[in-house]
């Protein structure tokens, strides 16, 4: 994991005393709150519909039991006891004071953690797979190349006041576990013919209101122009992308109107001028980063073979247990989505035992997953059963990865002052509707996710069933989505017809699924069904 | 010229700042004003005629004048560049960060919260147009 030196510290030290500062002008009345929005929503500090919310940032979903301790304290410290871990791979506690606010940084700060670019029109968190450094599949491990974005974009001094909101977002294995495609700026990390590892580019993907899928702008970009090169991109973005219009904003848009091969001409150009600055750091740099994400020391004599006596906990392994690229070891996905919970929601004492697990069983690593799960790394296979048996006591062994009661899901109506309808509780019902463990195996993998508004924060456009919620004359309805993916096979979900309100969109779901299962082939997905039938036979289902 | 802040030795400009228009128009201006949709690299072929760069910032929000600083920066632009408009106190830093040497703020800043936010950070993580050595450079000897 990466570890800050004096100069990461004492960065994040100042912003500490900055931002103490500027809450104390606005407890005082010198800040008005209009004055004050801008500087706070800086610090990933919102004011929701019953008090402030407070986001911390998890650079690219990576952390250690020290500070996953630290979450702990500060969700019964400062919150009521709990933290919603988010699809940005961030953690955002619902209750917090503003008074409170500058201590809770100072706090973080201590374990290497802030609230840095967390909101606002800036570059945010950057994002990567949650199997990074651990999966099988992987051709490099993007982390590195995700700290040194993390370090370029913290406070960059050209970017802090884009149009709009940036996500960039970095992977290296085929299957796509992060939404690579739905970020402003995807990179996944490729080998040329010469056997070097560089980046693929794609830009301008998002949901929001007008879903794209970011097109490949780039086939190649070495670690030593990475910087300059995203430089370039964002540069042209921030001198032409729109200003008059919030909705149409995000780069996507400028993409979508000036065109890919327009968009790449002037960042070609742009480049060109950019990189005779001297802007990137030397591969020095990226090595000392780099150095710091080496494997952990595995035990080379770890036993292949898992214990499968007890029929729960082999569904446990089955469900939620991935292939690891060290023998002997493997992947655990925590779901903190249990039946009837609200999803991504952790207690302070189930984040606690998290951390506990990741000290004694993955070598002190922990990651957040964009589905809102939590993962441990690197655990020995030897050691699952006994990580299966401490979660199971702690409500955490939910054996439901990728399955229809994995529900992604934004706050909501029941937190946000954007929303439309609540997502919280239709998660719920739905979850509980499909509660039978057997009946979500029978339906295999099948992506669900929940909107409460067109902003899309739930990514109901990447859900092979995804719902929206919506404002129809003062009462909330919901409209049903089918056939999205955020994976290697992104596509965007097409909406079924006329919306439903609570109980009709549970049952248009269960409807959904029944068809599934009637014109299905042996093995196949959800989401490979309905690419092959097309959306007719589920919308006789469902409006018949 | 009373609210105008300034980080240079140099007298200041009299001259008052034409339209980019009015500019390219005439051969005999010094001064002119970007607004922030304009190209500044219009202005690129004409630098070393030029004693003041004035950049407007219509709200705080648009942030296009930040890029017309640095590229004007990057093309040698010397002379004074002034950001203009809805420039708020937390603000100055990028800005300098930039390339700005002087601010004209809609509504004047207090000079005590302005020193303290130019020395807030000790150390910055990029390049940038203000000759600050990122903190890679630092590492890196």
């Amino acid at each position: 994991m990466y570890k800050y030196d004096s100069y990461d510290q004492t960065i994040v030290d100042a912003r500490v005393e900055e931002f103490r500062e500027q809450v104390a002008r606005r407890l005082s009345g010198e800040l008005s709150e209009d004055q004050f929005k801008p500087l706070r929503l800086m610090n990933g500090l919102y004011l929701q519909l019953h008090a402030y919310m407070l986001r911390v940032a998890i650079p690219y979903g990576t952390l250690d039991a020290r500070q996953m301790r630290m979450l702990a304290h500060v969700a019964r410290k400062y919150d009521r006891g709990y933290g919603h871990f988010t699809t940005r791979q961030n953690i955002q506690y619902n209750w917090i004071e503003l008074k409170h606010t500058p201590d809770i940084l100072a706090e973080l700060a201590t374990v290497e953690m802030h609230a840095i670019q967390t909101s606002g029109n800036c570059i945010r968190n950057i994002s990567s797979d949650q199997f990074a450094g651990a999966a099988a599949d992987e051709i490099a491990d993007p982390r590195p190349w995700a700290e040194l974005l993390r370090q370029w974009s913290t406070f960059h001094p050209e970017f802090s006041y884009l149009p709009r909101k940036f996500k960039i977002c970095v992977i290296a294995a085929q299957e796509d576990r992060a939404a690579m495609r739905l970020h402003d700026i995807g990179i996944q990390l490729v080998k040329n013919d010469a056997g070097e590892v560089g980046a693929a580019i794609y830009v301008g993907g998002g949901m929001g209101r007008t879903p794209m899928i970011a097109p490949l702008i780039k086939a190649f970009v070495p670690i030593d122009d990475l910087l300059s090169y995203v430089e370039a991109c964002l540069r042209v973005y921030n001198r032409y992308g729109r200003r008059d219009n919030i909705y149409k904003a995000r780069i996507k848009i400028l993409l979508h109107e000036i065109g890919a091969d327009e968009y790449r001409r002037q960042v070609e150009e742009e480049w060109a001028h950019v990189k005779s600055l001297g802007l990137d750091p030397p591969r020095a740099e990226f090595d000392r980063i780099a150095a710091m994400f080496a494997a952990p020391a595995y035990d080379a004599a770890a036993p292949d073979a898992i214990d499968r006596d007890d029929p729960d906990f082999a569904l446990w392994v089955d469900q939620n247990v991935k292939p690891h690229k060290q023998p002997g070891y493997a992947i655990a996905t925590i779901s903190l989505k249990p039946v009837g919970g609200i999803p991504g929601d952790a207690t302070a004492e189930q984040i606690d035992l998290m951390a506990d697990l990741a000290e004694r069983y993955s070598f002190d690593e922990l990651r957040v997953t964009h589905a809102q799960n939590i993962v441990l790394p690197y655990v020995r296979k030897a050691d699952l059963h006994a990580v299966w048996q401490a979660l199971d006591g702690a409500g955490l062994a939910t054996a439901n990865l990728d399955l229809i009661s994995d529900i992604i899901a934004c706050p909501g109506l029941d937190y946000c002052s954007l929303a439309n309808a609540r997502s919280i509780p239709l998660a719920q019902k739905i979850a509980t509707r499909f509660s039978s463990m057997e009946r979500q195996r029978d339906l295999g993998e099948l992506k669900l996710k929940i909107s409460g508004c067109i902003n899309a924060c739930g990514h109901h456009h990447a859900g092979h069933i995804g719902i929206l919620g919506v404002d129809k004359r003062g009462t909330e309805n919901y409209q049903l989505l089918l056939g999205g993916s955020g994976a290697e096979d992104a596509s965007l979900g097409r909406i079924t017809g006329p919306g439903f309100d609570e109980d009709g969109i549970v049952d248009a779901v269960e409807r959904t699924v029944e068809t599934y299962r009637a014109v299905r082939t042996e093995g196949e997905r959800f989401l490979d069904t309905y690419r092959r039938v097309g959306i007719e036979p589920f919308k006789e289902a469902i409006y018949g | 010229m009373d609210d105008v802040l300034r980080y240079r030795d140099d007298a200041a400009h009299e001259e008052p700042a034409v339209t980019l228009d009015a500019f390219l128009g005439q051969t005999n201006a010094t001064a002119v004003r970007l607004e922030s949709d304009e190209d500044a690299r219009a202005l690129i072929p004409h630098l070393d005629r030029l004693a003041l760069i004035e950049v407007s910032f219509p709200a705080f929000r648009d942030g296009r004048g930040y890029s017309s600083g640095r590229i004007l920066r990057e093309a040698g632009y010397t002379g004074e560049l002034r950001a203009a408009g809805d420039v708020l106190v937390d603000q100055i830093l990028p800005m300098r960060r930039c390339g700005f040497d002087s601010f004209a703020p809609d509504k004047p800043l207090d000079p005590a919260a302005v020193e303290r936010a130019l020395g807030r950070y000790d150390a910055v993580y990029q390049k940038a147009a203000d000759g600050r050595s990122p903190v890679w450079a630092l590492r890196h000897g």
